[in-house]
């Protein structure tokens, strides 16, 4: 066996090409995510947030339960390895009991979000009521689906009206598809399997509230571009109730 | 990214779990061309390298096949002058050389699991560039991404034969549900001190999950 000429990056693990996503522990700071990330070490000398387009490469995702939703997203906001934003609450207030949670480019999701802010303020003035869920999920349908050459960035509405009750939403790439639950962002591709799996039909709002930490607590141990804390929003008939989880109360599997 | 393979490649779900007193080893049953072409539906992709030492192949195939037949033959020949049963780690590791010496030529990842006296049942992972890992389960090929949140959540150390074939099951299935290169029959091989047990399940019999 001949004497190789050993390159630093044959030493680096996952160096094989694989294309997932690195995983690292929910970031208390930046220089820990760093450490953790497994890196290439010829990186640019320009820090990724001077030049990358800054994601919310995420996790999201909300769940129907009879009287409401929840919904929940992680907190970590990046610009290519750089994470410029720990603590981004990426569930965004449409209107009193309609939220949506952002993902895919942060300027285009947050652009969305309060523009269709706007228009439904507009609307529930008009009909003197409070909007339906629908007619939010729509708003923010039109937009994705007008722009869809533009913008790169994927929501999820969910609420409660009185009308049809709690509902969720998914406008990916400008469709309108009601769903009992959905998930979005990076990390959602690590849980399809688990979400499959644990979903029942008429779930009670705390076992929705549990399957939403639990799940994002799995995405976030797996997905680089996850981490952080996870926000939790429950609409239901009396309002919206925020809450925040920190990195070490989320639930923690066999290897944490 | 295995399916930006050229020629046949088994996008794949390919996993290995150890339980109390054994290993499962599992995998489903689809090669593909591009990811649009089924070139065929009942592939075994779990092949036995020894007794009781089985390695399951993800990546292109035809990498696979050659890596995995010459690793057959250096692990019978190490066996036969050692004058006892390879040790599960030397066949990972003969597989590990393979895939590093000729890691710019090959683009196979594979799974090692089997028994042994020495450490009883092990699972390793030599990944795409030729990183060996010892771990107590793992998952591999294009379907895993979409079960890491299952797997984490549900496997437990020293399960039993019967809860260890749910879990891979289950995770199979799932896999298999939501990745359009993984499909097919689940085909799994338990292996334990006593001998080989194949199982094989096929796409109807298999789990099914809430929207189905």
């Amino acid at each position: 066996m001949s004497i190789h000429d050993f390159k630093e990056s044959n030493f680096i693990p996952g160096n094989g090409g694989l294309d997932r996503k690195v995983s690292t522990r929910p970031a208390t700071s930046l220089s820990c995510a760093k450490r953790k990330c497994f890196k290439m070490l010829d990186e640019s000398p320009e820090p990724g947030w001077l030049s990358e387009e800054v994601k919310t490469g995420t996790t999201i995702i909300a769940i129907e339960f009879d009287g409401g939703v929840v919904l929940g997203s992680d907190s970590r906001v990046s610009a290519g390895e750089t994470v410029v934003n720990r603590v981004m609450n990426k569930l965004s207030l449409l209107h009193d009991k309609i939220y949506c949670a952002l993902s895919g480019s942060a300027a285009d999701a947050q652009t969305i979000a309060e523009m269709v802010n706007y228009q439904l303020d507009v609307h529930s003035i008009e009909v003197g009521e409070d909007p339906q869920v629908r007619s939010a999920a729509t708003l923010v349908k039109n937009i994705s689906y007008k722009y869809k050459e533009e913008l790169s960035a994927h929501l999820i509405v969910a609420g409660w009206d009185k009308r049809g009750g709690g509902q969720v939403y998914v406008t990916l790439n400008g469709l309108l598809s009601r769903q009992p639950f959905a998930v979005g962002g990076s990390g959602s591709s690590y849980v399809y399997g688990f979400v499959d799996a644990e979903y029942r039909k008429a779930m009670s709002k705390e076992d929705c509230q549990q399957f939403v930490v639990n799940t994002l607590s799995l995405a976030m141990s797996r997905d680089g571009s996850s981490g952080g804390v996870a926000y939790l929003v429950t609409i239901d008939k009396k309002g919206a109730e925020e809450k925040c989880i920190l990195g070490n109360e989320l639930p923690t599997f066999y290897d944490q | 990214m295995d399916s930006q393979i050229k020629g046949v490649s088994t996008g794949t779900t390919i996993l290995a779990v150890t339980f109390n007193g054994g290993v499962i080893i599992g995998s489903d049953s689809r090669a593909s061309i591009g990811g649009y072409y089924v070139s065929s539906k009942t592939i075994n992709k779990l092949i036995q390298v020894h007794d009781r030492i089985f390695c399951c192949i993800a990546g292109s195939l035809a990498d696979a096949q050659v890596v995995t037949k010459a690793a057959k033959f250096q692990i019978s020949f190490h066996s036969i002058q050692m004058e006892s049963p390879p040790l599960v780690k030397a066949a990972a590791s003969v597989l590990k050389e393979l895939c590093y010496n000729n890691k710019e030529e090959l683009q196979a990842g594979f799974i090692t699991a089997g028994w042994d006296r020495k450490k009883g049942p092990q699972v390793y992972t030599v990944a795409l560039g030729g990183m060996l890992l010892s771990q107590p389960f793992t998952i591999g090929g294009s379907g895993s991404t979409y079960i890491y949140g299952y797997a984490d959540a549900k496997y437990k150390p020293d399960m039993s034969k019967e809860e260890c074939l749910q879990f891979a099951t289950n995770a199979l299935a799932l896999a298999m549900g939501r990745d359009n290169v993984s499909g097919g029959v689940a085909h799994l091989v338990v292996i334990t001190e006593e001998g080989v047990e194949h199982v094989v399940i096929p796409g109807d019999k298999l789990p099914k999950f809430h929207d189905e």
